[in-house]
């Protein structure tokens, strides 16, 4: 009797669903779940395209580029000459990330190097769910204790006239971002391949040493990447730099001076504009200039992990 | 000779480098067909392309037909149910994470099969013709990844065996099974012939010798010689055929 | 006495092979420096935090009661309780959850189950990684440019949801993708070879084994929508909304089409542009905001160390 397989229905099996049926809904289901895989890349599009189209109008025309970019003069409101340079502004994001990049790389990366390589077993669950627990505070908490609680021991530990300013942001800043660090970190020391470690330690080198000498060199890339993406956050940071560096738009000359970022500069205008003038443009047109900046500083930090795997499968 | 697979001048490629080179291969229906070769010399490679698991590896090349009964299995439009014709037994074994009884029960269920009294007895038959359910029959519910080695190799048979397949592919099996055991296989095997055809890859020449009929020997991806198990074991017509089979290499 | 000598002589002559070199015994310092070290680094980070968190409660305490969770704020929001912020940050959290669960989970089953290693593929990839690094006030202005103007939704509590829903989409595929991915192929291989389709083969072995992953992922993304703000400021959040008090519609007062209040945001106005709140109201209504995302981060990491210990393989 001739079994042909796409014949053949094997006998006694009762309810038998029918094959086409099967062949319909898997072809269905794959089609769904193909369209959420591409949804990704749909939905960095269509940021880019929505704010993109509210800012055209600025972007083309409205505004005199060359002085939005380079003019430390954001006075939208004023009545008699309204100004849109947001250079004090890219000064302030720029010097903010450095500060707080400052004080949460090495606090990270040595919290990284502990929990990674100086302790085992039950303390490092411990911290690692420390650190969770830390990324789990809201920003908004964040700004709250700059706020409240750094800025009056600002003003009474040094000379600054005034709590919320460039230092009290760096600060807390770097607080938000210090989990990431951490664990970024700590996930590139991880890569390191535990044949290099034991190759070190059986040469006689402690355990600091196999850190330094070993450990460093191999994980800069994943290191680098800890940098990178602790940069993007900081920048990116809205509510607490709101919050906790007051509102003058100046380039700050000190630590003490309070300042504004590209992020709390629409945070604070946006509810005061309205819908199509040039000032709200503006914003967004502030917005295109920081989704550009973050764009950036993640494909490089990928490109970066991509060299750590390349270099691994080579 | 009543062909059931044919392979027809079959090459495989991962990528660059070649599994199978040019195989050509009859194999003879309800009987214990043996494959023997040293590693890497295209025998798993051989089974995949009967089942066309081979499209799951994303380098994999084929060229040339495979066909069962006389139909080519790269033109078969469901190709679920040409994989339901084939059992397949891999070398490490495999519990799935659902009960013992739903690790046998899973094939049948695929096809609508409800559970009942109907499905409890064919679940058992499996696992007696596997092996295993003398041991198992106090724990159906058991989580099969928490079997011994060797239990979880038996009940990869059993799942081979639970979709009712034409053929039945076994790809050095016994390597997890303690002797005894294998030598009980081995009876079901020769058992199950006459339903079936089985096609057995293994390391152990003295296990193609006891139970197959004929036997192919492989080195270097390429089928060197194939004929009944008696006549490649006495008079071998490749000199490589009796030096391996007689363990001056591999 | 020559012997005696020779006896003494010979003591002098054996050298302890073992005996720390003085080049081992810095090493030996210097390693216990850099773990000294490495410790009070963690401790710096670690103690302050806790530090602040704790002054954070003591200040707050005067005011914490059930009446300051199950109350409506009053007088122009200078007493009173965090009612109606609570709920409304409860609506914009699962109402996202909502919407991006299902999307997140089928798009991270396309990247591990399904995606064939191109161009295309590292392109998904990418766009993921630049979702996830999108600052949150540039999902607030894609809110108002997609939701609150262009599909017409106004400021309301669904483009609110919708904007947040955007911005958690990498946690819940990244999850999601590692839950997965923690299966091991030779389950999948066994399925296939039994005549299972790829999605049966998902929906049966894959997805039931990777639940617990996933709900860590879908539990961490509500923590980290209860608490951002930047991207309902101008999407769906409001000052003052008129909440029941008691009854039914205490529980479900915003519609769908309806702005909202919600607990991050009233904090920052709270803290910031209200006058007249006194300090211990500010410090509870962080303290609330702050228990409820430490609580579910708990919940979450609770969950993964009890499933890990009951884990299947």
């Amino acid at each position: 009797m001739d079994t042909s397989p796409a014949n053949s229905v094997n006998p006694g099996r009762q309810g038998q669903k029918p094959r086409i049926s099967v062949a319909w809904s898997e072809f269905t289901i794959t089609w769904i779940i193909r369209l959420c895989g591409w949804s990704a890349i749909f939905f960095v599009l269509a940021i880019f395209f929505f704010i993109f189209r509210e800012a055209a109008p600025a972007l083309f025309g409205g505004l005199d580029m060359t002085e939005f970019f380079t003019s430390p003069n954001w006075r939208p409101s004023s009545d008699v000459e309204p100004q849109y340079g947001i250079f004090a502004l890219l000064v302030g994001s720029l010097l903010l990330t450095a500060i707080a990049m400052l004080v949460a790389m090495p606090l990270g990366l040595g919290a990284a190097v502990f929990i990674s390589e100086f302790c085992g077993g039950k303390t490092k669950e411990v911290l690692k769910i420390l650190v969770e627990l830390l990324a789990a505070i809201p920003s908004v908490v964040w700004g709250f204790i700059g706020l409240m609680m750094l800025g009056p021991l600002i003003t009474s530990w040094t000379s600054a006239s005034v709590g919320v300013n460039l230092l009290n942001g760096g600060i807390i800043v770097a607080l938000i971002s210090l989990p990431l660090v951490v664990s970024i970190g700590e996930d590139a020391l991880k890569a390191v391949p535990d044949s290099y470690r034991e190759a070190a330690i059986s040469l006689g080198a402690s355990r600091w040493e196999v850190v330094y000498r070993v450990l460093f060199p191999a994980a800069k890339n994943g290191l680098l990447a800890a940098l990178l993406l602790g940069v993007g956050r900081a920048i990116g940071e809205t509510m607490a730099v709101l919050m906790c560096t007051g509102h003058a738009i100046n380039i700050p000359k000190s630590l003490y001076d309070p300042m504004r970022t590209l992020t709390a500069t629409i945070a604070a205008e946006l509810g005061e504009t309205v819908h199509g003038d040039l000032h709200y443009q503006a914003l967004f047109a502030i917005g295109v200039v920081l989704f550009a900046i973050t764009f950036v500083i993640n494909l490089i930090a990928d490109i970066i992990v991509k060299g750590i795997r390349n270099d691994k499968t080579a | 000779m009543n062909t059931h697979i044919k392979f027809d001048n079959v090459t495989v490629k991962y990528g660059s480098k070649t599994a199978m080179k040019n195989v050509s291969i009859d194999i003879p229906r309800n009987e214990i067909f043996g494959i023997v070769g040293p590693a890497n010399s295209g025998k798993t490679t051989l089974l995949k392309c009967i089942n066309r698991t081979l499209e799951f590896v994303s380098s994999a090349s084929l060229t040339g037909t495979v066909s069962i009964n006389g139909e080519d299995t790269s033109r078969i439009k469901n190709v679920y149910s040409l994989r339901r014709c084939v059992g397949i037994v891999f070398p490490l074994p495999v519990g799935l994470p659902l009960s013992i009884y739903d690790n046998v029960a899973y094939a049948p269920h695929l096809v609508g099969m409800r559970r009942g009294p109907e499905l409890d007895a064919f679940v058992e038959k499996c696992l007696t013709q596997a092996m295993l359910w003398d041991e198992v029959k106090d724990r159906m519910h058991m989580l099969g990844t928490k079997l011994s080695g060797g239990q979880q190799q038996r009940l990869t048979l059993a799942r081979a065996l639970s979709h009712e397949p034409e053929i039945l592919c076994l790809d050095e099996f016994s390597i997890a099974i303690d002797p005894v055991t294998t030598m009980k296989i081995e009876d079901v095997l020769v058992e199950l012939k006459q339903e079936k055809t089985i096609i057995m890859v293994t390391n152990l020449v003295q296990q193609a010798r006891r139970i197959a009929d004929r036997t192919a020997f492989f080195n270097n991806s390429e089928l060197v010689e194939v004929n009944d198990t008696e006549t490649i074991f006495t008079n071998p017509e490749n000199p490589m055929t009796s030096d391996y089979l007689t363990g001056a290499f591999g | 006495m020559t012997k005696q000598h020779n006896m003494l002589s010979l003591s002098q002559q054996t050298v302890n092979v073992f005996a720390s070199t003085p080049l081992e015994r810095r090493k030996l310092i210097r390693e216990r420096i850099a773990k000294v070290f490495f410790s009070l680094v963690v401790a710096a980070m670690i103690i302050p935090v806790l530090l602040i968190i704790g002054y954070l409660f003591y200040r707050a305490w005067p005011v914490l009661s059930w009446s300051f969770i199950f109350d409506n704020p009053k007088d122009n929001m200078t007493a009173g309780g965090m009612w109606a912020p609570l709920v409304g940050t409860f609506y914009l959290a699962i109402i996202s959850l909502m919407i991006d669960a299902p999307i997140g989970i089928l798009a991270a089953i396309y990247l591990n189950e399904y995606a064939p290693d191109n161009w295309l593929t590292r392109t998904i990839n990418l766009a993921v990684l630049n979702l996830a690094g999108v600052p949150s006030i540039v999902h607030g202005l894609f809110g108002v440019g997609a939701f609150v103007l262009f599909a017409g939704m106004g400021k309301s509590v669904i483009a609110a949801s919708c904007t947040l829903a955007v911005m958690s989409l990498p946690v819940i595929i990244t999850a999601t993708r590692e839950a997965l991915a923690s299966v091991p192929m030779s389950f999948r291989e066994a399925c296939w070879n039994m005549g299972a389709t790829k999605w049966q083969t998902i929906r049966t072995i894959v997805l039931p084994n990777s639940l617990s992953g996933i709900l860590t992922g879908v539990i961490f993304e509500i923590c980290r929508t209860a608490g951002e703000t930047a991207p309902i400021l101008f999407t769906g959040v409001v000052f003052f909304t008129p909440v029941a008090d008691t009854g039914l519609a205490s529980v479900f007062p915003y519609a769908a089409s309806d702005a909202c209040m919600a607990l991050q945001y009233h904090l920052f106005l709270l803290a910031t542009q209200i006058r007249g709140v006194s300090e211990t109201m500010q410090f509870g209504a962080a303290a609330v905001l702050i228990s409820i995302t430490l609580f579910i981060n708990s919940v979450s990491i609770t969950l993964r160390v009890y499933l890990r210990s009951r884990k299947k393989w």
